[in-house]
């Protein structure tokens, strides 16, 4: 969208303006989260700048603390089994609704989706009323079930995009081959669908390690997870240590990005090379 | 019978194993996911929408009361069976340490039942024996007013609206007609106003904030564009509770914004930014842009060039072309984008609860207020209710036009 030779000058202002506009928008979109890191640096107590110094203090006084300490292992425990759940139910589920076809398919994909649609107030409420009466409120079976319930919609979400255009001939070319049908699956269907299996559970991972709301009514002090001793961090006493959180939870959000742009973009790669050949 | 006949026969047959096969692995697949989503989903929210009506428990604690109270036609005082079955339940349900419960439920009611019924049970051993109609108006003179045992009765019904009508502000009168609450206790539908009202507003900032950033990204060159997409993806995957805490640092008193502002000399005292509507509304709107912009951009980046400079080159000017060829392509995106924000902002806690006051907060933060601080799950699941029905009347006026499971998700 370069500025034209010919252009008027009303054009040219309303060139720049618009630049410097949508420059403001990206600078309010990620200057804040970019002003925490330097600031778990500070070696000082204060939580603004200047910085009186840098240090690595904060950062030892998350692994130092067991508080913390354990939110982070809570947090993992519950983020890799709901993970791991969420995806297997997501994925069969997937490949069964992308396979059958039967009347009120589109209701049923709506039901299942319906968790990342209903406010998470109302998800916590239902889950803790529900497992008031069952005993599995402060359980980690508890919140592992309500975040494979969370993180499954996302797995479905994907797995069904990368299914979309799977060619159904090379199942059957593995069954009339004599493959049984579990090993077309794990051979010939997985690894093509692959990408989408993953994203969908990285997407699981990252709403159980971002998920607060549930946490926070379901889940006593002895499966506070790192959301949820964030939460009361920042409501109670607002302490360097939840920056160098907070910067650790950054690092890992751009990772994660990384890693699912380098997933879409070898997704891409492989579907053009698919339709050149094809 | 020819060959021919049985040849197709067994076809048939083969055929229709072969569907019958399919059907089976498809319930295998999809049954257990739709299993636990029954059992640990589905059936859940049905006893949270059941619970905001269920009064069952009042019956547990004042069963003879409620036996008592079903012949008595609501004119003035009952007879003295009534009180007798009032005594003989708070003589069982004292001791049990139920009494409270049920006093606290009456209450929500009428004020001052809570007191009536611990004061009365702790007196139950010295009442001495029947009859009881004066010995307990002696105890209160509250036992003497019709309008109590109105409310007990209504109390005492398996079922009750009570809930559900306080979470919009209405009650039942002496005459058990469904009336507004006084002004000075109505505070749900200005609640719910204001959910409503700031979700718009976040949604109409997001929008204004989002076009031009989804349409800057759909024109520009390869390497520009990647750059804005990896900052918002960037953003969008940063977790929740990083990006409001951010603000909060941001927006502080002693935060970049104000600093950078006094040092200009702008302003001579910090302004209040955060922990008030403001803060809301910018964290608000910098949480949900993503979900405004992505579904924009992957619209926008379908759109062919050629069309607007056809426009042009017909004579529209500038403007003309961007709304009337360029806007009307885009709708389909923006319709996405404001029901994705609207309907999640509606039911926003965290950030409302992190950067704002207490006139900022939405209906979610008073759930969670009704089950942490109140212990009044009847209160809670009514307001859930409500909250239920807000989003998916939306939903359902407007998901219709709108595909949310083909929205792209980063």
């Amino acid at each position: 969208m370069a500025l034209p030779a010919h252009a008027t000058t009303g054009e040219r202002i309303w060139y720049y303006v618009f630049r410097v506009l949508v420059a403001v928008v990206f600078i309010y979109l990620v200057f804040p989260i970019l002003t925490i890191i330097p600031l778990s640096f500070n070696s000082g107590e204060f939580l603004h700048y200047p910085l009186q110094g840098v240090s690595l203090r904060w950062y030892h006084d998350v692994v130092a603390s067991g508080q913390w300490a354990a939110a982070v292992k809570n947090s993992l425990i519950v983020g890799v089994c709901s993970m791991i759940l969420a995806t297997a139910l997501g994925t069969t589920a997937a490949v069964g609704i992308n396979r059958a076809k039967f009347p009120g398919k589109q209701l049923l994909v709506a039901l299942l989706i319906s968790p990342m649609m209903i406010p998470l107030v109302i998800s916590a409420l239902a889950l803790y009323l529900f497992f008031a009466k069952i005993g599995l409120n402060d359980t980690y079976l508890g919140i592992i079930l309500a975040h494979t319930i969370l993180g499954m919609p996302f797995v479905l979400i994907t797995v069904s995009a990368t299914l979309q255009g799977f060619d159904y001939s090379l199942v059957n070319a593995g069954a009339s081959l004599g493959a049984a049908p579990l090993p077309v699956f794990f051979r010939i269907v997985m690894p093509l669908i692959l990408p989408g299996i993953v994203s969908g559970a990285m997407f699981a991972f990252a709403t159980s390690l971002d998920e607060v709301v549930v946490v926070l009514f379901i889940a006593g002090p002895a499966h506070r997870t790192l959301p949820l001793q964030m939460f009361s961090g920042i409501r109670e006493h607002l302490s360097p240590t939840i920056l160098a959180v907070a910067t650790m939870l950054i690092v890992f959000a751009g990772l994660l990005m990384l890693t699912l742009e380098f997933l879409r973009r070898r997704n891409e790669r492989l579907n053009a090379a698919a339709n050149v050949a094809g | 019978m020819a060959l021919q006949d049985v040849a197709d026969r067994s076809l048939h047959d083969k055929l229709r194993r072969a569907e019958r096969r399919k059907k089976i692995e498809a319930v295998s697949l999809i049954g257990p996911l739709l299993l636990i989503m029954l059992i640990f989903y589905f059936i859940p929210i049905g006893m949270m929408l059941y619970r905001s009506v269920d009064n069952s428990q009042m019956r547990e604690v004042l069963p003879e009361t409620a036996k008592a109270l079903v012949h008595w036609s609501g004119e003035g005082l009952p007879g003295e069976s009534a009180y007798a079955a009032v005594v003989a339940d708070m003589k069982v349900a004292y001791p049990a340490r139920t009494l409270a419960g049920a006093g606290r439920r009456l209450n929500f009611d009428q004020v001052g039942f809570y007191s009536l019924l611990l004061k009365s049970g702790r007196k139950m051993k010295k009442l001495g024996g029947p009859p009881y109609k004066e010995k307990l108006i002696k105890l209160d003179k509250k036992w003497g007013n019709p309008q109590y045992w109105t409310v007990m009765k209504r109390g005492l019904k398996n079922i009750t609206l009570l809930y559900l009508l306080r979470a919009v502000d209405l009650r039942y009168d002496d005459k058990n007609n469904i009336v507004g609450v006084p002004e000075e206790q109505a505070i749900y539908a200005s609640i719910i106003q204001r959910t409503v009202y700031i979700s718009l507003s976040v949604t109409i900032l997001c929008l204004l904030i989002g076009y031009p950033l989804a349409y800057f990204m759909a024109t520009s060159s390869a390497s520009v564009r990647n750059l804005l997409m990896i900052g918002l993806l960037l953003v969008f995957w940063t977790s929740l509770l990083v990006r409001t805490l951010s603000w909060i640092l941001v927006l502080q008193d002693k935060g970049v914004v104000n600093s950078f502002l006094l040092s200009l000399g702008i302003i001579s005292h910090p302004l209040p930014l955060v922990f008030n509507r403001i803060g809301v509304y910018i964290a608000m709107t910098h949480v949900l842009l993503p979900f405004m912009v992505l579904p924009l951009y992957s619209v926008m980046a379908g759109i062919p060039s050629y069309y607007v400079r056809a426009a042009r080159s017909l004579g529209a000017t500038p403007i003309a072309a961007f709304f009337k060829v360029y806007t009307p392509m885009t709708l389909p995106g923006i319709g996405a984008g404001c029901l994705m924000v609207f309907i999640q902002a509606l039911g926003y806690y965290i950030t409302p609860a992190l950067v704002g006051g207490p006139k900022d907060q939405m209906v979610s933060y008073f759930v969670a207020f009704f089950v942490n601080e109140r212990v009044n799950w009847s209160m809670a699941s009514s307001l859930g209710v409500v909250l239920l029905l807000m989003t998916g009347s939306f939903y359902l006026i407007f998901g219709k036009r709108v595909n949310i499971t083909n929205m792209k998700l980063g």
